[in-house]
């Protein structure tokens, strides 16, 4: 018989020696650690504050260990998960705002395996404990909003041009400006095209009006900005709540992913990714007179709005924006260099920039308000027909001003606001600014919560049905077929050891539950090919073959047999990746890798050891212990 | 071990007919199970929200449901959930605007009753989502079988073909008719379980159907059934011995691998056993019922060319 080629046993123990090792550091569990990051984004932890906290800590008794730095934050470890809470309690107490304090979890494989890029697997939520959210976009809200601020532009461009109009109005994605007469219909075409390029323009008609519909292109353009900026929005959020490795994903056309890993109180989470507000800059109209203000019923063009933590003030805003929350790029608290009073300094975006300049220039000694929308949700008891007390979630939208400062002069891309009272204020503004940069409502369409002792239950089940199964298994196939049934058993460890390495090697791929499930499947069904291969030798053997021609035959035989077999679960692991989510996805990764990895090991890897044992020999074995 | 290792030689065609009907019998009373009945899908198909909360004592479901009820919860489904200490809930969706929510309001009221409560697990499915995985998983389950019986034809003459894939659609439909006789919740990672079950059924009934297609090529033998028994005969150490394997991980997985896996663990240990089953005899009663016979296999096919070694 041929020698078993040599190439084939280098490329079982590469294989081996690279997976091996690659697998190594998921066996040294991760460590307890607090993550300190600077609050803005790029800025590094000074080495004042580094000292400061690893001295409190250490005064605290924690044993904090020295502390590395990790990309542009410092990761300082801890004993246990007790000291871990009490570590970031001190921490951020120490810090204050400046900085963001979050539980992680550090790895703990040893430098030489580090500096080869081995890192443990990913553990999917159901494993490690934390929040997954799926939030969708309003996208109603995101058109009708941009389709107000266009039709503003519309009548400012309307009035820079001097042409007067009855009115601007807005149904879905069109614009209709209705005019006395067709001249200034006519006269306001060409602004009009030049202001609104993104739109249709509809041929001149019979009656005195400009109908502009939106492109397709530019509506899908504002849609996708629209989830893009409430991507960014929701990172900037998560990133204030201090969660390390959260996933902040866009699904789909209108959705978003957000998994928080480790959050223990979820309903914190759910408070600041679900509470959606938006601002508005819009000028204040101080010539109503109070009495009409008590009435509630504002004359055409404007609006009455309650002014926020002042009992009975009401403010009467222009219905029309000057800016928007998501043109906001960063708001700041800051002190006025010549007096030291608290302020808050705001950056707008282009367009806002271009808008606030324009009407603030003509309105310089005139008060501006910032209007904040804010939708809530509350409980209402009710009680319905049966007499029963019902409790119902009621949304409410709340609009109210948060602050009305006088202009000073022609406002651009950044400004001040002045004239808040302390600087707590200036602070809560700065934040509302911040987080009033949404470009869109929000809900929360799905969430999968696991708490953290759950997801290490989850841990425990899954090793501990996969070593009971595995064991079981081991010990038939050692029974049943013996010397053979012990190198099949020798390649399903060995195929554990692959799966193990190549799913650490994946940065993508994620461990979860029923992933586990799929490994534990795979080892179950890995052996098939092995027992397809034996059956085989053993019915040539019984056909009077020689052993290793008994060897040869049976091999070459199951071959095709084994082949379908794994095609065919193999076609079922991609449909369940593409159809599945989250952690059903993952049980299609393993069971994908697990079939591959157990074709090669259960037909090359027990080929190579039945050749060493029987193949070796001056003389070809006269029996096969099988 | 019990089995001798010699050669086995056991008439299994005997009882083919009984068996056929019994199979057919199952497949209809599954289908009309299904369609009256339907399946008890879980959270992840239909919307609504489940809790999952721990107690540090035993906790009485009906203390439990008293508290729900007075929380304007009455219509709340509560089950222990692996120990008598924690307590599954699950809201069917409601129809207003923060459903979302239910899940801590729920909890809050559990836990004015039980200040000890620990909330291990929370998951919501808006309906709209809801639908898009039921959807998207019947798209799934479709896909799968379709993509199967692709490869069959590819890979089969059409009478083995036609016998492997209506033994696929035996499993699935008598597991999925059990599921819903037995009211097991069926959930994404069920779903899962049973794409599985169509990879390793269609496994199973291919090598029953390779082996027999050999012998009708190669043996001197005439009588069909005579031919069809000595391949399953060939074939029934291996059938017995990959389904074991598999069970054993299966049982371990049933027992040790906690809530989530159960339904999961459930669906195949079934599938496994029916599809043991229907490779052996649901395979061969749809050959005989196409009367396959050795002019079958008079033209020499070209996958031949692949199995000499």
């Amino acid at each position: 018989m041929t020698r078993y080629p040599r190439w084939k046993f280098f490329l079982l123990m590469a294989a081996l020696i690279v997976c091996g090792l690659y697998a190594l550091p998921n066996l040294y569990p991760d460590a307890p650690a607090i993550q300190i990051s600077h609050a803005e984004a790029g800025g590094e932890v000074t080495d004042v504050a580094r000292q400061r906290v690893l001295g409190a800590l250490e005064d605290a008794n924690l044993s904090p260990g020295p502390g590395e730095v990790v990309g542009t934050s410092l990761l300082v470890r801890l004993g246990d998960t007790e000291a871990q809470l009490r570590a970031r309690e001190i921490a951020s107490n120490l810090l204050g705002d400046n900085y963001v304090v979050a539980l992680n979890l550090a790895a703990t494989t040893p430098q030489w395996l580090r500096s080869v890029g081995a890192s443990p697997m990913n553990l999917g939520l159901d494993l490690r404990g934390g929040v997954h959210f799926l939030l969708q976009v309003d996208m109603d809200e995101v058109v009708t909003s941009r389709m107000e601020a266009w039709a503003g532009n519309a009548k400012l461009t309307l009035r820079d041009a001097g042409v007067r109009y009855r009115s601007v109005d807005v149904d879905g994605t069109t614009i209709t400006a209705t005019f006395a007469d067709q001249v200034a219909a006519d006269a306001a075409r060409s602004p009009l095209r030049r202001a609104l390029e993104n739109f249709a323009m509809k041929p001149a008609g019979e009656s005195p009006e400009v109908v502009l519909t939106l492109n397709d292109s530019a509506l899908k353009e504002m849609q996708d900005y629209a989830v893009d900026q409430n991507r960014t929005a929701l990172n900037k959020r998560v990133n204030e709540l201090g969660v390390a490795e959260a996933v902040v994903q866009r699904q789909g056309s209108d959705r978003i992913v957000v998994q928080l890993p480790g959050i223990q109180d979820a309903s914190q989470a759910r408070r600041i990714l679900g509470r959606t507000a938006t601002l508005e800059f819009r000028l204040v109209d101080n010539s109503v007179s109070s009495a009409r203000l008590r009435t509630g019923v504002a004359p055409p063009g404007l609006e009455f709005f309650p002014f926020k933590g002042q009992e009975g003030r009401i403010v009467a805003l222009s219905k029309s924006k000057i800016a928007t929350g998501d043109q906001v790029i960063d708001a700041r608290m800051g002190f006025d260099q010549q007096n030291g009073s608290p302020e808050v300094n705001v950056t707008l975006d282009g367009d806002g920039a271009k808008r606030m300049q324009r009407i603030t220039g003509k309105n310089v000694g005139n008060p501006m308000g910032v209007l904040f929308i804010e939708t809530k949700t509350d409980v209402q008891k009710s009680i319905d027909a049966d007499g029963n007390t019902v409790d119902k979630m009621v949304s409410t939208t709340e609009k109210y001003v948060i602050n009305v400062a006088t202009i000073q002069d022609t406002l651009g891309s950044r400004f001040r606001i002045t004239g808040l009272d302390n600087p707590a204020e200036a602070s809560e503004l700065a934040l509302l600014l911040r987080a009033g940069s949404l470009a869109a409502p929000v809900s929360i369409v799905e969430e999968r919560t696991v708490g953290p002792s759950l997801g290490a239950e989850n841990i425990e089940a899954g090793l501990k049905s996969m070593a009971l199964g595995l064991a079981l298994v081991l010990i038939f196939m050692a029974v049943w077929y013996k010397v053979f049934g012990l190198v099949a058993n020798v390649a399903l460890l060995g195929n554990l050891v692959i799966i193990v390495g190549i799913m650490s090697l994946i940065p993508g791929a994620t461990l979860t539950l029923p992933g586990i499930a799929g490994i534990v499947l795979t080892v179950g069904m890995a052996v098939d090919a092995n027992v397809l291969i034996f059956e085989r030798v053993k019915e040539d053997l019984r056909r009077g073959l020689k052993p290793l021609q008994a060897i040869e035959e049976g091999y070459g035989k199951a071959f095709t047999t084994i082949l379908d077999a794994n095609i065919t679960t193999l076609i079922v692991a991609v449909i369940l990746f593409a159809a599945g989510t989250g952690s059903v996805q993952g049980f299609a990764v393993t069971l994908f890798i697990g079939i591959l990895t157990s074709m090669f090991t259960s037909i090359i890897g027990t080929r190579a050891m039945v050749e060493m044992i029987y193949g070796r020999g001056a003389r070809a074995p006269a029996k096969l212990s099988i | 071990m019990a089995m001798s290792k010699e050669e086995m030689n056991i008439n299994f065609m005997a009882a083919r007919k009984p068996l056929g009907i019994l199979s057919i019998a199952l497949v209809v009373i599954s289908v009309i199970l299904l369609v009256t009945r339907g399946l008890n899908l879980g959270l992840d198909f239909t919307g609504g929200t489940t809790i999952v909360v721990k107690s540090p004592v035993d906790v009485e479901l009906s203390q439990t449901r008293a508290d729900l009820t007075e929380a304007g919860f009455g219509d709340a489904v509560v089950q222990h959930y692996g120990s008598p200490k924690e307590v599954n809930i699950r809201v069917a969706p409601k129809d207003s605007v923060d459903a979302d929510k239910i899940g801590y309001v729920v909890f809050d009221a559990l836990k004015a009753g039980n200040s000890d409560l620990e909330l291990l697990k929370v998951e919501f499915v808006g309906p709209q989502v809801g639908d898009e995985l039921r959807d998207e998983s019947g798209t799934a389950m479709l896909l799968a079988l379709g993509l199967m019986m692709l490869y069959v034809w590819f890979r089969f003459s059409n009478k083995f073909g036609v016998a492997t894939v209506v033994a696929l659609f035996h499993d699935v439909i008598v597991v999925l008719g059990l599921f819903s006789l037995l009211q097991w919740p069926f959930d994404l990672t069920v779903l899962a379980a049973v794409l599985a079950l169509i990879g390793y059924s269609l496994n199973d009934s291919i090598v029953v159907a390779d082996r027999i297609r050999d012998e009708f090529r190669n043996t001197r033998e005439t009588d069909p059934e005579a031919i069809i028994n000595g391949a399953v005969n060939q074939t029934m150490t291996r059938t017995i011995n990959t389904s074991l394997t598999t069970l054993l991980v299966l049982v371990a997985l049933f027992f040790f691998g906690g809530e989530v896996m159960k339904a999961f663990s459930e669906a195949l240990i079934v599938g496994v056993l029916v599809g043991t089953y229907s490779s052996i005899y649901v395979v061969t009663n749809v050959l005989f019922m196409m009367k396959v016979n050795k002019e079958d296999f008079l033209i020499p096919e070209p996958e031949e060319l692949d199995e000499t070694p």
